[in-house]
């Protein structure tokens, strides 16, 4: 085997001369404890090599091998339900052989090597095959049927094609090609660096709903969409990823734990396989893939973590299905990539970021998109990214806020005056937005109700009066304001607190389907519209906001999905009170004028 | 395999530059000996070739280039662990501090530790009774959390960090904790108001204490933690005991960590500190927490005060995000005599929803705790319009959420340097409070639990 040798260490950054012949990304084994680096920059004979393992007690004049391959992923059965590292080693498997903690040079596949999947072909002997085309499939859990593709670049006849158990590593078929008889197994492998390719792209029309009522109703991410939500800490950037890994309509989760804290991946694990999917029943684990590379693992892992998983995500796009990606936290893959920036000496940017962040961050969320895959036969797939942000202090100044905001194109703003006040989710109605709301309306409309984003435009038009008025009411106090408006700060209050406000660790809050989310947006507008008729009649304000109805109103967010008809129960109460309300005003008016 | 060298290039600040070594390794532990005979410890931050750049621990105080000679220890920083460590003190670098016995050790440990693989924690969920209100009924602890004290200079973050000690329990179980004292650079004052008490307590004997005060050397801090996990884990892991680790003040931690890093003319990220503190901190704070299978925990409290009270400086900023909640002292409250000063708002803890509720706590905790930050903060708002336009220009429900915000800190946020509250105590005085407010308001709360905590004050037995 080739070799180099090692000149310089310093943290995961290390150098080493003798390389010639190797190549930028290649993937190279560090002394003799074998661990894992990549090349990040060539220079003659010098390589720089980001190390994905802890160098401490490596030196120089210690080997560098060569593997002459670019970091790759395995893809195939055995993903789903996996928690893996950044640079897919299976941490279950890992544990089971080194212990609790992590420790270096562990060499174990991706997918396991002993499992035995049952394969059912699809094709026939003699078919003609080319990339992307389905030739079989494997039961990988109750809610994922893992579709077994030709590789891209790929064609052939099919030679023959088994059927039965085999290892991924077993040969199930066998084509010939221009360049000889291939055998293909259930696995493939794909360098992360490089996207995998598709055969078109499709405009996003599709809503990925979340079960989050301030999302879906106000600030919609469609299938093969991008999201982000930054915030400062505590403001509720992991939750909401937690949330849309639970509740998002997507067939695949790709989870990203990114940098982040070792309990929150825990969490996941512990929590995941108990809930149930809301649409089939099954357990949420079947269809989540994990990558944890936590805030005190290797930096340099880090890195690749996100393109790990997005490798993945792309995958299960390509077979077809709607796969969401969840990155908790982007910021740290940036910082990961400053730190190694830094040790390079490279020129540094804003914040002594690298000069090429903006463009790296670009071409993750590219990856994104709602696509024609490649191959038979036909099929839609869709690969939906939502990145959390963490700036330093909360500030979107930030250089890793501010290339996001460029390329996604929904905003979640998180902001902590709303944390502050436990007002969950703290997404700011002022300051977010969706780009794909019209996209999205035809869509929204059809699944919830046919008005529903007439009802979302209402019902905003009347948040952002509520502000207007609020800079009056600290002026000069909320005496001076009509009851009208008074009246509009108490329907903007209700939206607020009894629509907007979602507690996430509520078992039944947690989730409201679209068409919950309608009918109590519906009930809050409705009580409000009838609220201003009743004004309008002589109903006196104070008698309005006093009304006991509200209360009804406000706990309608704990019905359950299976009770939705109450709703229009409570409709036709909220109704009789008004009409009652105004019947006993017209009275008055009648007595006092006579 | 030992080498020496005394092929010293130059000396900058903590760092020593040694030139003409072979087989140098990236983190090697070296010993220096200075002319006078001295001799200080240190490790490798960089190899280059055939040059080495140590960063020494005890600062670089009479070393001369000329008459040094530099060990290369061929290991990584290892210390001797020990249960003969507990009731004992050590220096910043866990060297015997007071009259005792050299500790002889059960195991040498890596002061760097091992990050604990993700699949192999326990989600930390047991309810630990501080018997301080604003911690037990808001912003909950459990067993394996890390909670740090972000506090002010001149805060009382000592006091609340004593009390915790004195009085933290699991509910329904008899142990202990053992406590694991990190000091760096904090006064002698500071740590002796510790150690007595610790003393007073009982509790001394259960305390390791590791000392770098004010005027020792600053670079040795960097270890003081990174020492003090070792044992934690080592006492936790192993031995299966509870322990609390305490490392006051971070904030010194920190700066000492900027100090290598100018001197090493690294870019500087926001205010001075490196780009990788947050990676840093984490390897430190990460350490804590509970292991499948295994009895013992770590439970963190670092204490950092906050320069100028700025939450966004970078070190209470980077802390928050690691940390899994932050406990904030809040000078307003501390200048209205509202003691322990907790700003309740401002504080959270991450891990407060699994380890209370039916059969932990109590069943309303959830709703409760809602409903109370709910309340005050609407009073706090209140409180702000009252500032600009007066009282009488506050709606009536205004009004009341104002005398709720008042008595809410007075009553409940208050309370007694040695008042040990038990949770049904906190709860209670919660609905009590909750009371002061129409039940029209209670949106934070299901039906059930008005009906049976807000409806009907508790019977007393
Ligand atoms: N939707 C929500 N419902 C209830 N609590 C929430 C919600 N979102 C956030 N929180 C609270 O805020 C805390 C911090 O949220 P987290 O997502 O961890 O913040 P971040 O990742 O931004 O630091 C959580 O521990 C929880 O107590
Ligand atoms: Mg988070």
């Amino acid at each position: 085997m080739r070799q180099g040798e090692i000149i310089k260490v310093s943290g995961p950054l290390v150098i080493a001369r003798g390389m010639t012949g190797s190549k930028m990304f290649d993937v190279v084994r560090v002394s003799k404890e074998r661990l894992v680096g990549e090349i990040i920059g060539l220079n003659e004979d010098e390589a720089s090599i980001q190390v994905y393992e802890d160098t401490s007690g490596i030196g120089p004049g210690e080997p560098v091998y060569f593997t002459d391959q670019p970091l790759f992923v395995e893809l195939g059965p055995g993903l789903i339900e996996s928690i893996f590292d950044g640079i897919q080693r299976p941490l279950d498997i890992i544990r089971d052989k080194t212990g609790d903690n992590i420790t270096r040079g562990v060499e174990v596949p991706a997918l396991g090597r002993d499992i035995k999947w049952e394969f059912k072909p699809l094709v026939k002997k003699g078919d003609a095959v080319e990339p992307g085309d389905i030739i079989g499939e494997v039961k990988e859990t109750s809610l994922v049927v893992h579709k077994i593709m030709v590789p891209p670049g790929m064609k052939g006849k099919v030679k023959n094609i088994k059927s039965g158990k085999f290892l991924v590593t077993d040969a199930v078929c066998e084509l010939e090609t221009e360049d000889g008889n291939i055998k293909l197994t259930m696995m493939q492998r794909w360098p992360v660096r490089v996207p995998r390719p598709y055969k078109t792209r499709l405009a996003p029309e599709l809503i990925l709903s979340t079960g989050q009522r301030v999302i879906d109703t106000f600030f919609p991410i469609a299938k093969g969409g991008t999201a982000c939500c930054p915030g400062p800490f505590g403001s509720g950037k992991t939750v909401i990823q937690h949330q849309l890994a639970k509740w998002a309509d997507a067939e695949i989760i790709v989870y990203i734990g990114c940098g982040e804290r070792g309990n929150e991946m825990t969490d996941v694990l512990l929590e995941f396989p108990e809930l149930k999917d809301p649409a089939s029943g099954e357990s949420l684990m079947k269809r989540t893939v994990l990558i944890a590379n936590t805030s005190n693992m290797p930096v340099a892992a880090r890195e690749a973590s996100v393109y790990t998983g997005i490798t993945i995500a792309e995958y299960f796009r390509d077979m077809g299905y709607s796969v969401a990606v969840m990155a908790d936290s982007t910021s740290r893959w940036a910082e990961a990539m400053r730190e190694i920036s830094g040790r390079l000496e490279e020129m540094p940017g804003e914040e002594g970021y690298p000069a090429y962040l903006g463009a790296r961050v670009s071409s993750f969320y590219e990856r994104a998109g709602r696509v024609k895959t490649l191959g038979r036969p036909e099929r839609e797939g869709a690969l939906s990214v939502i990145g959390a942000v963490s700036p330093p202090g909360g500030d979107l100044s930030d250089p890793v806020v501010q290339a996001t905001l460029r390329v996604v194109k929904v905003f979640w703003s998180l902001e902590d005056k709303l944390a502050y006040q436990r007002h969950f989710p703290a997404i700011s109605w002022l300051n977010s937005y969706s780009l794909y709301t019209d996209d999205l309306a035809e869509d929204l409309n059809k699944k919830a109700e046919k008005d529903f984003t007439e009802l979302s435009k209402e019902a905003m038009r009347l948040l952002e009066q509520e502000a207007e008025l609020q800079e009056i009411v600290r002026l000069i106090g909320v005496d001076a304001l009509s009851p009208e408006d008074r009246l509009v700060l108490e329907g903007a209050r209700s939206i607020r607190e009894d629509f907007l406000h979602q507690n996430a660790f509520h078992e039944i809050d947690t989730y409201a389907s679209l068409k919950k989310q309608y009918k109590m947006l519906m009930l809050c507008m409705y009580n409000y519209n009838k609220a201003r008729q009743a004004l309008k009649n002589g109903v006196p304000f104070d008698e309005i906001v006093k009304m006991e109805i509200r209360d009804k109103i406000a706990r309608l967010k704990y019905l359950p999905e299976s009770e939705l008809q109450k709703f229009d129960e409570l409709r036709d109460e909220v109704e009789q009170t008004f009409e009652k309300l105004i019947e006993k005003a017209g009275k008055i008016k009648q007595e006092v004028s006579r | 395999m030992i080498k020496e060298y005394s092929s010293i290039k130059n000396v900058s600040g903590p760092l020593l530059l040694v030139e003409g070594v072979s087989g140098a390794k990236y983190e090697e532990l070296v010993e220096i000996y200075t002319g006078s005979g001295e001799k200080k410890r240190g490790r490798i931050l960089e190899v280059n070739q055939d040059k080495a750049l140590v960063q020494i621990f005890e600062g670089s105080t009479g070393i001369d280039v000329q008459n040094c000679r530099v060990r290369f220890l061929g290991k990584t920083l290892h210390i001797g662990v020990s249960t003969e460590m507990l009731g004992r003190v050590f220096d910043g670098l866990g060297r015997p501090k007071d009259e005792g016995p050299e500790i002889i050790p059960e195991a040498m440990r890596d002061v760097n530790g091992a990050p604990i693989n993700p699949t192999a924690r326990n989600y930390p969920d047991e309810f630990i009774q501080t018997g301080i209100s604003s911690i037990d009924g808001i912003n909950t602890l459990v067993r394996g959390q890390k909670l740090p004290i972000f506090s002010g200079s001149g805060l009382p973050h000592n006091r609340v960090a004593a009390q915790i000690v004195r009085q933290a329990k699991v509910l329904g179980k008899e142990e202990k904790f053992a406590v694991v004292f990190g000091a760096m650079g904090i006064t002698f004052e500071e740590a002796n108001y510790f150690i007595q008490d610790f003393t007073r307590s009982g509790a001394l004997e259960r305390v390791v204490l590791f000392l770098n005060l004010a005027d020792d050397p600053a670079i040795e801090r960097i270890s003081t933690p990174r020492v003090a996990f070792t044992v934690a884990e080592y006492l936790a892991f192993e031995k299966h005991l509870h322990i609390l680790v305490i490392l006051s003040d971070m904030t010194n931690y920190a700066e000492a960590l900027r100090e290598i890093s100018a001197a090493r003319k690294e870019i500087p990220g926001r205010r001075g500190y490196p780009g990788y503190l947050y990676t840093d901190l984490a390897s430190i704070y990460e350490r804590s927490g509970r292991i499948k299978g295994k009895n013992g925990s770590i439970t963190l409290i670092p204490i950092l005060t906050m320069p100028e009270d700025d939450k966004t400086h970078p070190i209470p900023d980077l802390t928050g995000y690691i940390t899994e909640g932050q406990i904030i002292l809040s000078r307003g409250l501390y200048r209205k005599k509202v003691s322990p000063p907790v700003d309740v708002q401002q504080s959270l803890s991450r891990l407060k929803d699994k380890g209370i509720g039916k059969g932990k706590t109590r069943e309303d905790h959830a709703d409760l705790f809602n409903q109370l930050i709910a309340c005050y903060a609407r009073g706090k708002e209140a409180a702000e319009l009252a500032v600009i336009l007066g009282e009488a220009a506050l709606s009536d429900r205004d009004k009341i959420y104002l005398k709720f915000a008042q008595v809410f800190e007075e009553r409940y946020i208050s309370q007694g340097e040695f008042e040990d509250r038990t949770i049904e105590q906190t709860l209670d005085l919660g609905w009590e409070l909750l009371r002061m407010v129409p039940r029209t308001e209670m949106k934070r709360v299901r039906d059930e639990y008005l009906k049976r905590y807000y409806d009907q004050a508790p019977v007393d037995n």
